[in-house]
């Protein structure tokens, strides 16, 4: 339903400027509404009035606020997300450092979710009613209850305290800090590449658990919308066709039924993957991994407003991309949509 | 006949008489069909009991939420404490009744903020149509383009964490697909007879929106808004985990759970018990969402 959303790839070339508009807009006046003053944040309240004012001149807080705006949406463009307080860093450098661990955590949770959801769903869907399906049903009812900081909790207990299967929280243990050099930005890959073997194997039973907790509510996702389009599918006549025709099961199910849902499945695999960026915030609080999410929910709490809205904007854009990419997908692929 | 029969009868007939028998009895109808979903059943009883759990909280409380016992802190679920203390000797059991009470009043406030908005922004898009529509659902797109959690922390970061920051927060990112869908749902009706019979008789715009557009929009949006609550609570409780929704001392599920956390490994039940509340009213809305789109809404299976 969601990739429908626009009515034309037309549709899209308007919608895209006016979203990332829209999208700087609420950053901005984020931004301004804040009962911070950005002033005393860089000064400190302590400063005389005349070094106050000096830096309110600098910043352009006198300026009318269209004006602001303008200025606000040239130095993103130019890659100015200005400084952290917190970091003291640059912000889009910070994003660059702690990005590629989001990125890491959500990609093999997707991979996993697929990996388990799109079988579960297509087998749920040729047993209907079986007790498999109902197993397969409820798991993705928990899925969608259960808050995912609940379930990441319960398993921090359950397979690190009390079984002690896996590492605890953190991307790697400190012994192993700056052994790999970052070349792809993902610990597993660059210590594969660097034959690190045994960094690899802490990084991963570091990931196995965040990964696998973001992993399940893909995988009740992806599993509930495969299960639908294949019920869909196997009610048709062109699968009671193939079976009278004496035609194997597992063909009739993979390559006629599934071949055409494959393409609506794309699109909730790409929606599925934005919406683990976003459950990575949750996520990487309680497994303190240092992505994206954590630093900005640290940020938040120390009120560091510029990396705030420099990690909103880029989940935003992201977010967005992996919208406009799901749609784009669905018109290449579906010869219905074109 | 008994008086039961009868009414059952006056209920299922073909013929009603008046517009009150016939809109009593497809309600009947409904009901007959929702209650032989078994799963549904149980939804709308455990929303039910958190509604009446929220109203008599006083009543089943066996402590006051507030009151701190150090001497007992942290104590194992036992008989005076059903479900154990937290790390100031509050007892769990009355705080998590009296978290109700903020939790299903963050879940009332959003729906009521966000519900006629959707409706009427969606209504009067649909039926104009044209440029009011298009700049209406532009403005709709690129609301439905931000992730929603993400959103959310940023504002209430912006508004100072609080429990109307929160509700505002969540509102601000939940009502566009209420727009989306009040419009597809108009768009279906717009050209139909009974509107036309309206405006030939000379019913102005407003008056055709509210009377006769928005009351059919209503069983899907009652679908909606019921699938909706459990995403409300877990965003609700997700943002009190953070610090960022209600704030202690104030029992909030969320907020349990994070203080909570630091004794997770050897006082399991500080953080588990409001989890398993967080689940149990999350999972009721769900079923509950469920059974009545299969009644009031058939064709979006």
């Amino acid at each position: 339903m969601k990739s429908s959303r626009f009515a034309s790839l037309g549709g899209w070339l308007v919608t895209l400027p006016l979203t990332i508009f829209g999208l700087l807009l609420v950053t901005f006046l984020i931004g301004r509404v804040m009962p911070i003053d950005p002033v005393i944040a860089i000064v400190g309240d302590r400063a005389p009035v005349d070094v106050y004012e000096r830096v309110r001149l600098e910043l352009g807080l006198d300026r009318p606020l269209y004006e602001q705006f303008w200025r606000y949406c040239v130095a993103i463009f130019h890659g100015d997300f200005g400084r952290s307080v917190m970091t003291s860093r640059p912000v889009l450098q910070d994003i660059g450092r702690f990005f590629p661990a989001t990125l890491e955590l959500a990609t093999l949770a997707t991979i996993l979710g697929v990996a388990f959801g799109v079988p579960m769903g297509v087998f749920a869907a040729v047993r209907q009613d079986s007790w498999a399906d109902y197993v397969i049903r409820v798991l993705g009812l928990i899925g969608h209850s259960v808050p995912v900081f609940v379930l990441g909790l319960i398993g921090l207990v359950v397979f690190y305290a009390k079984l002690n299967w896996v590492a605890g929280s953190g991307r790697i243990n400190v012994a192993f800090d700056d052994i790999v050099d970052p070349i792809t930005g993902s610990l597993l890959i660059d210590a594969a590449i660097q034959g690190e073997w045994e960094v690899f194997r802490n990084a991963v039973s570091h990931i196995v658990l965040p990964a696998g907790v973001l992993a399940y509510f893909s995988l009740a996702y992806i599993a509930r919308m495969t299960r639908a389009f294949m019920l869909e599918q196997l009610r048709q006549e062109y699968v009671t066709t193939a079976r009278v025709k004496g035609m194997s099961e597992r063909r009739v199910i993979w390559r006629h039924a599934f071949s055409n849902i494959s393409v609506p499945l794309i699109t909730v695999i790409a929606l599925s993957y934005a919406n683990l960026l976003e459950g990575s915030v949750l996520t990487e609080t309680i497994f303190a991994w240092p992505g994206l999410g954590q630093y900005l929910t640290v940020s938040l709490l120390n009120a560091d407003m510029n990396a705030v809205l420099g990690a909103t904007l880029v989940v935003g854009a992201v977010y967005l991309g992996l919208n406009l990419l799901s749609d784009l997908l669905y018109r290449i692929f579906d010869p219905r949509a074109r | 006949m008994s008086r039961t029969a009868e009414l059952r009868s006056w209920l299922i007939t073909d013929t009603p008489a008046s517009r009150a028998q016939a809109r009593w009895g497809r309600m009947y109808l409904s009901w007959l069909a929702f209650r032989r979903n078994p799963l549904a059943f149980g939804g709308l009883i455990v929303a039910l009991a958190f509604a009446v759990i929220a109203v008599i909280a006083p009543w089943l409380a066996t402590h006051d939420p507030a009151a701190q016992n150090l001497a007992g802190r942290l104590a194992a679920p036992n008989a005076a404490n059903w479900l154990g203390t937290d790390e100031l000797g509050r007892d769990i059991y009355s705080r998590l009744l009296y978290g109700t009470r903020i939790t299903l009043g963050m879940v009332v406030m959003v729906v009521v903020l966000v519900a006629p908005v959707g409706l009427i922004v969606g209504a009067t898009a649909g039926y104009l149509g044209g440029w009011p529509d298009r700049i209406l659902m532009r403005i709709t797109d690129i609301f439905m383009a931000f992730p929603r959690l993400i959103l959310a922390l940023a504002f209430v970061a912006a508004l100072k964490p609080g429990l109307t920051n929160a509700v505002i927060a969540i509102a601000l990112t939940a009502w566009p697909p209420y727009a989306r869908l009040a419009r597809a749902e108009t768009i279906t009706i717009r050209n139909t007879d009974f509107v036309a019979a309206a405006r030939i008789q000379g019913a102005s715009t407003p008056r055709i929106l509210v009377r006769q557009i928005m009351p059919l929009c209503l069983s899907s949006l009652i679908v909606r808004v019921t699938l909706d609550m459990s995403s409300i609570i877990l965003t609700a409780a997700g943002l009190g985990f953070l610090g960022l929704g209600a704030q202690p001392p104030s029992p909030e599920w969320g907020s349990m759970i994070a203080t909570g956390r630091r004794f997770i490994l050897e006082q399991w039940w500080v953080a588990t018990m409001p989890g398993l509340a967080i689940f149990i009213a999350s999972l009721g809305f769900n079923l509950l969402g469920d059974g009545l789109r299969d009644v009031l809404d058939p064709k979006q299976r």
